[in-house]
């Protein structure tokens, strides 16, 4: 079900726990296993706790508890837009409208072609950069104003 | 973003050079004496927690706790294994300080790690670091790999017997997780729910075995003060309050960044050197300790100097040191009703007071800023408030109210105007 990249990165986490803390390399899995399939499904993450080792129900515990794990289909790009009150003092909620009114969609939506999808994020820690925006979870982009959007998004065509 | 740095944490970086963070570079500057020293001229471990507390160095995560105390608990005799955990899951909003050392300085976090590791007979770490920032997080894993060729990291640390191994876990999105035991949790495999204290992490931690936990910064400052000493540290802020400290600065200033400074510098200085207030306009209030904190007005805030006590006295508290800075248009329902929000999405939902509370306290800020609050919403986001704080297992519930009442208790007439009039005297956050 997964790359043998993704399987030899999983092994990768595995390794930093004590033998018997297999458990723990739950969270960088379900990552690794997004990371190749865009979001996990119930056979992906059941899968996932099988190479780990741990039951389902136990990676399903922390791919519904954290925020950044998507279980419903997302789009090519999926883009989180920070508005909490650091980056709202400095355009942020400019920028989600901006990307609103450019895209045709609301948070929590993808677009008609499955390109991209927004969503509403909290503070990134990266506040000094505001606004800030989150590309597929991993790429963070800073000082998001409309012509550096724009930039962004031709990019990622 | 500007990196004003003149502490301990930063100085000597140079910025323009693209390779400032790596080992090599870290060695340049005096990296890795400190650990050498220790090594070399087989410093015990009293010695170094002695140092420590000779320092004043208090965690620079929020609660502020010193450090040397905090090592001192560590069961030195204990059988078994024992973690040392960093916490680098910067959540709070504001803050960004951590992000900018495991990027630009990651090796005074490894360097501090091993000490505190030696200091404490620990043989295991882990850097819990926060979901949003994955490419800091690769930075890392590779600033470790270095660290391990060099043979500072890793079994028999430059040929003695002491051992370290250090790795990086990276969350994926949960404020909570910044609660230490959360954090606990979380690194365990599971949801990140707080535990229920005491136990403490030094008798009870990662796997239930003896834990000590400190945040990136606190970690960071450790190479200095075994290089130059505690009391060299101490003597760079003020007494209780030793060292510099970063200050995550963000809002309506014109040069938003982290700086480095002495703590103990004014409030005046600070803002100064972040180039005054955008677009000349007038400072209005500061969230001086990250988003938990309570807010001050300008008048207030224009008075204090930054550090533990000088902000504590003022009502609020010095936190995790981010300061949030807004000038006269902001619109203070409209900033706490975002707060609460997110108090509210990122509560656990283990303890009622927290679960339920932070949603009332959310939709009757959000009923008062469009227009529909009642004369008696004031009254009870003060009852509620009383509800929360004090009666939940972390102190999410408490950070949740802390701002309420910073709010209600310097700037209630802009709430009472809403409520009367329907609608504010200042433009909704954009
Ligand atoms: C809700 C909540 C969030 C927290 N978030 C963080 C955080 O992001 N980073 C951090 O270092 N400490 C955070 N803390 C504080 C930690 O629980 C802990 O006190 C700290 O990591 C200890 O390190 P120090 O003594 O070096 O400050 C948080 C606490 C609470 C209650
Ligand atoms: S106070 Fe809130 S966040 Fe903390 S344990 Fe209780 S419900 Fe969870
Ligand atoms: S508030 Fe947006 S990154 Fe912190």
């Amino acid at each position: 079900m997964l790359s043998q990249e993704s399987l030899a990165q999983i092994d990768r986490e595995l390794a930093k726990y004590p033998a018997d803390q297999r458990r723990s390399a739950i969270m960088g899995a379900l990552r690794i296993a997004q990371t190749e399939k865009r979001y996990l499904t119930n056979e992906l993450i059941e899968f996932v706790a099988g190479y780990v080792r741990i039951p389902p129900v136990a990676a399903y515990e922390v791919a519904t508890f954290y925020n950044m794990y998507d279980r419903k289909p997302v789009g090519k790009y999926k883009l989180t837009v920070c508005t909490n009150l650091p980056c709202a003092l400095s355009g942020g909620y400019s920028t989600a409208e901006y990307l609103k009114q450019k895209l045709g969609i609301g948070f929590g939506e993808t677009t008609a072609d499955g390109k991209y999808t927004l969503a509403e994020g909290e503070c990134m820690g990266a506040c000094g950069y505001a606004p800030v925006m989150l590309v597929n979870n991993h790429s963070m982009c800073s000082h998001m104003t409309p012509e550096a959007i724009e930039k962004k998004l031709a990019e990622l065509e | 973003m500007t990196v004003y740095a003149k502490g301990v944490v930063f100085e000597g970086v140079d910025f323009d050079n693209p390779n400032h963070w790596r080992l090599e570079e870290y060695v340049k500057r005096g990296g890795y004496a400190a650990l050498k020293k220790i090594l070399n001229e087989k410093i015990t471990q009293d010695e170094v927690i002695a140092e420590m507390k000779t320092s004043s160095l208090r965690g620079r995560g929020g609660a502020g706790f010193p450090t040397g105390l905090k090592w001192s608990f560590m069961p030195r005799n204990f059988p078994g294994q024992k973690y040392l955990v960093c916490n680098t899951d910067e959540g709070e909003p504001g803050t960004f300080k951590d992000l900018d050392i495991i990027v630009s300085n990651p090796h005074a976090l490894i360097e501090g790690m091993i000490i505190g590791g030696y200091a404490m007979g620990i043989t295991v770490g882990y850097n819990y670091i926060h979901g949003e920032v994955f490419e800091a997080y690769q930075r890392f894993e590779e600033a470790l790999e270095e660290a391990r060729a060099a043979g500072f990291l890793g079994d028999n640390i430059l040929g003695t017997d002491f051992c370290f191994q250090l790795h990086a876990h990276h969350g994926y999105g949960a404020y909570i997780c910044g609660e230490e035991t959360a954090l606990l949790e979380s690194l365990e495999g599971k949801k990140g729910q707080p535990r229920f204290k005491p136990p403490f992490p030094a008798s009870y931690g990662l796997y239930g075995k003896p834990t000590t936990i400190n945040n990136t910064e606190t970690f960071a400052s450790v190479p200095y003060i075994i290089r130059e000493g505690g009391q060299k540290f101490l003597e760079l802020g003020k007494p209780n309050n030793g060292g510099t400290k970063l200050f995550s600065v963000s809002g309506h200033v014109n040069r938003p960044g982290n700086y480095e400074i002495p703590l103990g510098t004014p409030f005046a200085d600070l803002l100064e050197m972040c180039g005054g207030m955008r677009g000349g306009k007038k400072l209005k209030a500061v969230i001086p300790g990250g988003s938990s904190a309570p807010v001050l007005p300008a008048d207030i805030m224009m008075q204090c100097t930054m550090d533990y006590d000088s902000i504590a006295k003022a009502g609020s508290m010095l936190g995790s040191g981010a300061v949030i800075v807004m000038d006269e248009t902001v619109c203070m329902v409209s900033a706490l009703e975002r707060l609460s929000y997110f108090y509210h999405e990122e509560s656990c939902g283990q303890c009622t007071p927290c679960r339920e509370g932070t949603g009332w306290l959310y939709r009757i800020v959000h009923r008062i800023a469009h227009g529909e609050g009642r004369p008696e919403d004031l009254d009870l986001l003060a009852s509620i408030g009383d509800n929360i704080a004090g009666r939940t297992i972390c102190a999410l519930g408490d950070a949740a109210v802390f701002p309420v009442r910073g709010m209600l208790k310097h700037f209630r007439s802009e709430f009472e105007y809403m409520i009367e009039h329907g609608q504010s005297q200042f433009a909704a956050l954009s």
